[in-house]
């Protein structure tokens, strides 16, 4: 899933200082499952925002809604009724909801509510890491279905490097070297000839290197399936 | 036992204190409260399990809310004692009043829409 962290309050609040009635747009997809911008997570801003305007006697007036998903167009046409209603909107969506908010109602102001941060999962609850780099030429396999990409500060593809001391990164004592996890886990599986070979240069025209990148399904396009 | 604990008190019962979340402590500040606290059973004694520690979690997360909005995150406060603790009880009641006394009104001021 994406994931994200909140806002700290006090950028929300300098974000919508000068505005009085305000929607607070949830999301219930990745933001959702990692605890950021779901219906519990929106309704606790709303209040916060309520309390600090309150504090400085100042009118507010919040609601809240949360969609399906941001990144769907249907799903952000169903404000289309309410928009108008308020001065701006916050979206506690990743970084597209707030795009295509703004895409579709061109008039008004939205504002992320997060800081979206990678794609990953929770490794336990309350701790998520990234797993992945969306570099667009998946080789997972090639590494015991560990990926350098993502998971090596470096990225690289022949590694460990010397920065790798008993299995930790020297860029952060928090973060395993994914190198040697790839190594030790090859080795136990009498598989680390795979890893002897030189690889050739990764593509990365299809990684953000290439641009913004778009996915095109023609059957779906067409609705054939 | 006849004690008697401040009447400015407003006592919302629940089952259990794992029942209650954040945002009913901060519904209560936004909405005019000096001061809100928790009354759980005592640590370890949970007929829930956990009921009480995870309302002293979220306790906690409100106190840091508070505090970066700069309120005071002694206005939320978690206390544990047994339902046979009556004495407990009022003591507790007569010390959160006496702490809010102290801090004054709270600062999250009524505003009438224009």
């Amino acid at each position: 899933m994406i994931v994200a962290d909140r806002k700290p309050i006090q950028e929300i609040l300098a974000m919508v200082k000068a505005d009085k009635k305000i929607l607070i747009l949830g999301c219930k997809g990745c933001v959702t499952v990692c605890n950021v911008g779901g219906v519990k997570e929106s309704e606790i801003l709303a209040s916060t925002l309520k309390i600090a305007r309150k504090q400085q006697g100042k009118d507010i007036d919040i609601d809240v809604r949360v969609l399906e998903r941001q990144c769907d167009t249907e799903y952000v046409a169903q404000i289309k009724d309410i928009v108008n209603d308020y001065e701006s909107v916050v979206s506690l969506a990743c970084g597209v909801g707030p795009q295509f908010l703004s895409e579709m109602y061109k008039e008004k102001k939205f504002y992320p509510g997060v800081n979206t941060t990678f794609f990953g999962g929770a490794v336990q609850h309350g701790i998520w890491e990234e797993r992945c780099g969306g570099c667009g030429t998946c080789s997972i396999h090639d590494f015991g279905g560990l990926c350098p990409i993502a998971r090596c500060a470096k990225s690289l593809l022949h590694g460990p490097c010397g920065g790798s001391t008993k299995g930790i990164c020297e860029v952060n004592p928090d973060t395993i070297c994914v190198w040697d996890a790839i190594v030790t886990k090859k080795m136990a599986a009498g598989e680390i000839g795979d890893l002897m070979g030189v690889k050739g240069f990764k593509d990365w025209r299809s990684a953000r290197d290439g641009g913004p990148r778009r996915s095109i399904r023609e059957e779906l396009i067409q609705g054939n399936i | 036992m006849r004690l008697s604990y401040p009447s400015n008190i407003k006592i919302i019962q629940l089952p259990c204190t794992g029942r209650i979340d954040i945002i009913h402590l901060l519904n209560a500040i936004e909405n005019g409260a000096d001061g809100v606290y928790v009354a759980g059973c005592l640590e370890g004694e949970c007929h829930f399990i956990q009921g009480n520690l995870k309302a002293r979690k979220k306790v906690e997360y409100v106190k840091k809310t508070l505090t970066e909005l700069g309120i005071e995150p002694e206005r939320v406060e978690m206390f544990n004692l047994s339902s046979a603790q009556g004495a407990r009880f009022a003591q507790i009641a007569n010390e959160m009043v006496d702490r809010i006394r102290q801090l004054g009104p709270t600062p999250v001021k009524k505003v009438h829409a224009a």
